[in-house]
């Protein structure tokens, strides 16, 4: 119960303000379609650099959570998820809608998400000190596999195809790669100035996941944006809570499979999100219904999305590896501030780290109560004109990744990423996997380091990387996690068909 | 070969070749010890590079569509704004000068609305100004970021 000591951090006057801040823009962002959760997180990045690192997580952790919920508001009211998390609920909540019960949705939705998500940050709550005590006996080449495995695992269970996905984390790793070594001050990979200082990550986060979207949205030419507008008649709040606390079923299937997918890095809530639609549609006696605005679809597919927020931080704040991109972006975060997380995270930074994960439990019930107030408003930015967001995201990107170390270098980087990623995402390569890559690069390379001088010492580097229980059995998950999906790689390819190809 | 596969077989061959430069130069450039860990990366990425290529050029890679033509066209515009602003722009004409420029730039070209209307190219230099003020504010008051000035601000 040490994460009650301290609440009080939470409610100093600025924690709470950015708290409050970070909860109604994360709202407004997450129902602009378009603009992902990861992408809003990695351009809220450098406006932490002004804040304490507590300050500063309290931001973006609030961020994370909103428009993860926000995302709900375009895919009810618009039948645009606002982000890939809410994809279900576009099936049943956007028929809602269409009814005249939009506002019984949306109601439904941020109640859902708000149980959804305060049981997922208890799970981060009482699951993390836990894994870190087991963390504590990791050695160095424990962290060097654990580093391997959260690339390889984002790799090959983020991409649509494995090679690719694996491909995108090699080349993060490489990009990590340059600049100069840290021991021997030897320069690596560095073929023009700007690249002397290596790749700042802030600037690379921003250009990966900002620069991709602008792209896209400038592929759409001069087109009309004529989006179907629906009106939103007021439904009583009382009755919405007395049907969210009906839901039983659904709320508990959307939560425990949120919570379970969250805790497996890599996975995140678009699928947390479908799975739960699914199987809640198996469980419901109502099956027929689903599909066709049945509050059920609504609630098990926000309650999931939400929930797998908490426990995507697990595995984040003990070993360092992200559930989900938007954690990716956050451990970005954590790093600028000088917090590594892992084992020894709640001895070093406890106040932090406490107030952090308090804060993302207040943040739920704040995103509840705003979100009911403010979806109808958020509902009119949603459908903000696609040139005025592409503009604003591109100024936005330059300002950020210009903003933290005052370099003209960082933010050509950061246009040179974010155009790559733009071709290579319309090849099938993803940004996630090459974010963990770079981000997890010189961690592996710093343990690899470490690891060899100790083997050296030792019995070698093959006897001390790949014997003993607990690096066998994280071989054994880096081997596993890549068979896994080259099996089902191998089977999905067996049904692309040559209309697909076409597309 | 189709153009599908030519689409997917040209990415393939540069990302071989990036893959054959980054093991090139690890396991050439010296201190040795200081490219251990990028020669293991270069290895796994180099084996992956072909692989991926292999599967391009037999027509397995079937994920991904590529870059539509239209798509291309359409980005054209926008792509130059940015990496005028980015590579020119920002330092020779001063940040917040080149971005309003960029901002309106990329919302006039985008925007479906008549060029012919008055109506509209006035709420398109309204808007700009509006975002920019916001802009400005946030990082020259607030934040107090230096951004070069170049001839204008």
């Amino acid at each position: 119960m040490e994460f009650l000591l301290y609440f009080g951090g939470v409610f100093e006057p600025l924690a709470l303000a950015l708290l409050i801040g970070g909860t109604i823009g994360g709202l407004i962002l997450g129902a602009t379609p378009g603009l992902s959760p990861t992408m809003a997180v990695a351009l809220l990045i450098p406006f932490t650099f002004h804040l304490t690192p507590t300050q500063g997580l309290i931001l973006l952790g609030a961020a994370y959570t909103s428009t993860v919920a926000g995302g709900a508001v375009s895919a009810i009211l618009l039948k645009i998820p606002g982000a890939p998390a809410n994809i279900a609920t576009a099936l049943d909540g956007n028929a809602m809608a269409k009814k005249g019960e939009g506002a019984r949705a949306l109601h439904l939705s941020f109640m859902a998400s708000g149980v959804g998500g305060i049981i997922g940050v208890l799970l981060l709550i009482f699951l993390t000190p836990v894994l870190a005590q087991w963390a504590l006996k990791f050695g160095p080449s424990h962290l060097f596999w654990i580093a391997i495995l959260g690339v390889t695992v984002i790799g090959s269970l983020d991409s649509k195809s494995f090679v690719k996905g694996l491909l995108s984390g090699c080349i993060g790793l490489w990009l990590s790669q340059i600049g100069y070594d840290d021991i021997q001050g030897a320069e690596r990979f560095v073929f023009f100035d700007a690249l002397s200082g290596g790749i700042t990550i802030i600037p690379a986060l921003i250009g990966l996941f900002a620069i991709p979207q602008v792209l896209d949205m400038f592929a759409k030419g001069r087109m009309s944006a004529a989006i179907e507008s629906i009106e939103v008649p007021k439904y009583k709040i009382l009755d919405s809570l007395k049907e969210v606390v009906s839901s039983v079923r659904a709320l508990s299937i959307g939560t425990v499979i949120g919570s379970i997918i969250g805790l497996i890095p890599g996975v995140g809530g678009q699928i947390a999100g479908l799975v739960a639609y699914d199987q809640a549609r198996n469980f419901s006696p109502h099956r027929e219904k689903f599909g066709t605005g049945h509050p059920e679809g609504v609630i098990a597919a926000e309650s999931a999305n939400n929930a797998m927020v908490g426990p995507s931080l697990v595995p984040l704040l003990t070993l360092s590896i992200p559930g989900s991109p938007t954690a990716a972006v956050l451990l970005g975060g954590l790093l600028i501030h000088g917090i590594f997380p892992g084992s020894d995270i709640f001895d070093k930074h406890p106040e932090v780290v406490w107030t952090f994960i308090n804060s993302m439990l207040l943040g739920q019930i704040l995103m509840v109560i705003i979100g009911i107030y403010t979806a109808a408003w958020a509902a009119r930015i949603a459908k903000a004109p696609i040139p005025i967001l592409a503009a604003a995201v591109l100024v936005l990107a330059l300002f950020g990744s210009y903003s933290v170390s005052q370099s003209m270098g960082d933010v050509q980087i950061m246009l040179v990423l974010g155009v790559g990623m733009y071709i290579l995402e319309k090849f099938g390569f993803s940004a996630a996997p090459l974010v963990l890559g770079l981000i997890l690069g010189p961690i592996a390379s710093d343990y690899f380091t470490n690891g060899s001088m100790i083997a050296t010492a030792q019995d070698g580097p093959w006897v001390y990387f790949f014997t003993g229980p607990l690096n066998i059995i994280l071989v054994a998950l880096v081997i596993a996690s890549i068979g896994y999906s080259f099996w089902t790689n191998m089977l999905r390819s067996n049904f692309v068909d040559d209309k697909e190809v076409a597309q | 070969m189709n153009s599908h596969r030519m689409q997917h077989v040209v990415p393939a061959s540069i990302i071989f070749g990036l893959a054959l430069l980054v093991a090139y130069l690890s396991f050439t450039q010296e201190p040795a010890s200081a490219f251990l860990f990028p020669r293991i990366v270069a290895v796994v990425f180099v084996l992956l590079a072909v692989w991926n290529f292999i599967r391009a050029a037999t027509g397995l890679a079937k994920v991904g569509r590529g870059l539509a033509k239209q798509d291309s066209v359409n980005l054209l515009p926008g792509l130059v704004v940015m990496l005028v602003l980015v590579f020119w722009a920002a330092k020779a004409l001063g940040f917040y000068f080149s971005s309003t420029i960029a901002f309106f730039l990329v919302y006039s070209f985008y925007d479906p609305a008549p060029y012919s209307s008055s109506q509209d190219w006035a709420k398109r230099a309204g808007v700009t100004l509006a975002f920019m003020a916001v802009i400005y504010g946030l990082f020259a008051l607030v934040l107090q970021v230096q951004t070069p000035r170049g001839m204008f601000i």
